[in-house]
């Protein structure tokens, strides 16, 4: 029972190890900085992967709508961005010098009332969270409430991201269109596109990814995170031992959509823009795909799996550009047919066991009492 | 990772056909400067791009795959074989043209990314690339920041200037003012009718023709309306349309809503040889979709036809069809596509230098004699002095020219009095 107190097991706390070196020393070391850029692309989508293993792998709620609170996260910093870099002095040429140059295009010629807000940085950290958090609260509370559930809720999520897509690219006086939000470049006066400013912004977000990582596994280990694995194995019994199986729902979504936001906050700041071709269906359904090639029981599988999949794709279309689309769906197809638990379903089954052998030899060795060590990951 | 996409164009066999082909439109043009003495590296480069001794790298950046990629395959096509034709008749101060492709996957922040990576690990000298706006918006701070050059060929909503940008195709009121001016005159139309799609393009167009309409022409416009991308159902607007009866229905449709909306208007009786119907937004490249039974007699406005009766064009559109295939046909964007790598080279040899800085002074008044439209020169604001073309689409999926402005239409990408 000690075991079950302590914040990582054993093969929890090598998989943090792992993370932590590879983010926080070897990358940093060995890749230049346009590389580092990119990968600090790739961890914005493991911010979603993490929000998908707490309402997917443990809720088992599927949504296929975390590109709509991908890109509100993504939308709010972006709004905040534009508007300092719509100075009036920067945009002397325009008609309407002082407001973002997509709404002198569509003939507006005053700030709408709703941007007015993301002058300041303290609203616009706020409304990232807030934003997609209260969305995730009116979508959740209206489904679950009524019980929708699976598959009735996985098509609603993909409708909400369609409605948001044809929203932002029809108010494009208000949102930039399809064109979206491009040409960011301060944040508070600090430049966000030199290379230091883009190592700064890399390790602001490997430190928040880890504190998202410390926060769903401190939900895993509460009674809360035991409770929404039961509640994904057995519904009813959860509801008929007195539990409000809705609530733990809404929660869960909640927190995924806020991890999503939190990630696309930091795509806008590592990118310099937000589209709304991080909003609609096919992204929201890639979002999945790196949580299951990676594994959606496993906080670490998942986050390897939004990298190593965006990787894969960088990798793949520079060096096959006319094929690569179909070297990437082929990967997928033999992940998902010959390893349903992803990339860490893989390393649980083959890698894990023969470290634990080493292990449980050398204890056995130094003497150690064995029991101690013995399964203590949380059942599943 | 280049030398995969390579292949294709450099089988001995092609190789050969192109050589010869390749020689037409470039010796007449630079015989002295092609063939003399490659001038040291050092002299050439001196802010590090990828120049060797021989050899000099440029970046082809379009959407090999996804939605764009029906659209921007010709225009991928068109640089590639300018570049092999200026490797033929000489290479670039004496280098040749090695180019790197990358897919921009019809996804505008893939297009930053890729952008990036072309300048800022590969050193290109150049860029040949972009589509549509929002990719070209997506990747022109990119190249503003490092400081690249790129060369976009498509025809645009204007509004934009860039120290980092040749803007191959032509802006909104150089495609537009000329042939409104045209069909009111030859038709005597007094009342337009607007359909467009709804994003940046059709809407700016729109407005430059509105205010010609109702400014200049002293003419009516009697509808407005605009689509999404991709949309299908057009029967209302086309009731609309029998409604008002316009003198002119003005489109700037684009993509695959055309197909629907031609057939649409065919279903529903409107015949374009008695009803004018003047588009921007329909090449060769779309009628294959729509189908030359569809769209017969409508008139389109653009700077290029592949129809063009001219010496350069007469090379061109063989030497296009036996590298890429008897069947491909070449629209407007193509064809400017295919001025980007030689207005790249004519700047690089009329600058002396392969930096970027240079050629961005330089590029004011490079002209380019073989190009098939004609022959265009670079403006101050580093837009194309082209002329504006009326064509009028056959049964057989080409284009009858009717009409061309006498002279060269000077680009105007800020156009006073029409924003």
């Amino acid at each position: 029972m000690i075991i079950n107190s302590r914040f990582f097991n054993r093969s929890e706390l090598m998989g943090f190890i792992v993370l932590a070196a590879v983010l926080f020393v070897i990358l940093p070391l060995t890749l230049d900085v346009f590389r580092l850029n990119l990968v600090a692309k790739y961890l914005t989508y493991a911010f979603v992967a993490l929000g998908l293993v707490l309402c997917w792998g443990y809720g088992g709620i599927l949504s296929l709508g975390q590109g709509v609170f991908f890109g509100l996260g993504g939308y709010c910093m972006a709004m905040f961005l534009k508007l300092e870099a719509s100075s009036v002095e920067n945009t002397k040429i325009q008609s309407t010098p002082g407001i973002p140059d997509f709404m002198d295009w569509n003939q507006i010629t005053s700030l709408p009332l709703f941007w007015q807000p993301f002058h300041s940085l303290t609203f616009t950290i706020l409304a990232i969270i807030l934003v997609p958090g209260l969305f995730a609260l009116i979508i959740g509370t209206a489904m679950f409430k009524r019980r929708v559930g699976g598959t009735y809720f996985a098509i609603i999520t993909q409708a909400v991201a369609a409605i948001l897509t044809i929203l932002i690219v029809g108010q494009q006086g208000y949102t930039g269109g399809i064109n979206g939000m491009t040409d960011l470049r301060t944040l508070k006066g600090w430049d966000i596109r030199p290379d230091h400013a883009k190592i700064i912004l890399y390790f602001v977000e490997v430190v928040l990814l880890f504190a998202c990582i410390g926060i769903a596994q401190f939900i895993r280990l509460t009674k809360l995170g035991r409770i929404l694995v039961a509640m994904r194995e057995q519904e009813d019994r959860v509801r008929f031992s007195g539990y409000s199986v809705a609530n733990f729902k809404i929660f869960a979504f909640c927190m995924a959509a806020v991890f999503a936001a939190i990630g696309g906050a930091m795509f806008a700041l590592n990118v310099g823009f937000m589209s709304p071709s991080f909003v609609g269906i096919v992204p929201s359904i890639e979002m999945v795909i790196y949580t299951a090639v990676g594994g959606r029981m496993s906080i670490f599988g998942a986050i390897w799996g939004a990298i190593l999949v965006n990787f894969a794709k960088t990798s793949l279309s520079e060096s096959f550009p006319q094929l690569w689309l179909f070297g990437l769906g082929a990967l997928f197809i033999a992940v998902v047919l010959a390893f349903p638990n992803g990339l860490s379903g893989l390393w649980a089954d083959y890698v894990q066991p023969r470290i634990d052998r080493l292990f449980a030899s050398r204890k056995s060795k130094s003497g150690w009492n064995d029991n101690s060590v013995a399964d203590g990951a949380p059942a599943e | 990772m280049s030398d995969e996409a390579n292949k294709g164009l450099l089988s001995p066999l092609r190789r050969k056909l192109l050589m010869g082909m390749a020689a037409v439109p470039a010796i007449t043009m630079l015989p002295r400067a092609s063939f003399a003495q490659a001038p040291a590296t050092s002299a050439v480069n001196t802010t590090g791009l990828a120049v060797t001794d021989t050899e000099v790298t440029v970046g082809i950046l379009h959407s090999a795959t996804g939605t764009m990629a029906i659209s921007e395959t010709g225009s991928i096509e068109a640089e590639k074989l300018a570049i092999e034709q200026i490797n033929a008749a000489g290479g670039v101060l004496g280098r040749k043209i090695k180019f790197i492709q990358e897919d921009g996957a019809s996804d505008w922040p893939t297009f930053a990314e890729k952008a990036k990576k072309l300048l800022v690990n590969d050193k290109v000298a150049a860029i040949m690339g972009c589509w549509t706006s929002a990719s070209r918006k997506a990747v022109l701070p990119v190249v503003e920041q490092y400081n690249g050059m790129l060369y976009y060929p498509t025809f645009y909503e204007g509004l934009e200037q860039s120290k980092n940008v040749i803007y191959t195709g032509q802006e909104a009121t150089q495609q537009i003012l000329a042939g409104l001016n045209w069909i009111a005159k030859e038709k005597g139309a007094k009342s337009f009718f607007f359909i467009g799609s709804d994003y940046i393009w059709p809407r700016t167009s729109n407005k430059i023709a509105r205010k010609h309409v109702e400014n200049v022409l002293k003419g009516k416009v009697v509808g407005e309306e605009y689509y999404a991308l991709g949309s299908t159902q057009f029967n209302s607007v086309i009731n609309k349309i029998k409604l008002t009866k316009p003198d002119v229905i003005f489109t700037d449709v684009v993509g695959g809503s055309n197909v629907a909306f031609y057939k649409q208007l065919k279903a529903a009786g409107i015949d374009l040889a008695k009803q004018p119907l003047l588009t921007i937004s329909v090449t060769e490249d779309e009628i294959d979709g729509i189908g030359g039974e569809n769209i017969a007699g409508a008139y389109a406005c653009m700077k290029y036809f592949q129809s063009l009766d001219n010496p350069n064009n007469k090379a061109f559109v063989p030497a296009f069809k036996k590298a890429w295939g008897e069947k491909t046909v070449i629209g407007d964007v193509t064809q400017a596509a295919y001025l980007g790598p030689w207005l790249w080279k004519l700047t690089v040899e009329k600058a002396g230098s392969f930096d970027v800085d240079k050629i961005a002074a330089a590029s004011p008044g490079v002209e380019f004699k073989g190009a098939p439209e004609g022959y265009v020169r670079i403006h101050e604001n580093h837009h194309l002095w082209s002329k504006t073309r009326v064509g009028r689409a056959k049964l057989d999926g080409q284009f009858e020219l009717i009409y061309e402005t006498a002279d060269l239409v000077e680009p105007d990408p800020f156009p006073k009095g029409y924003q």
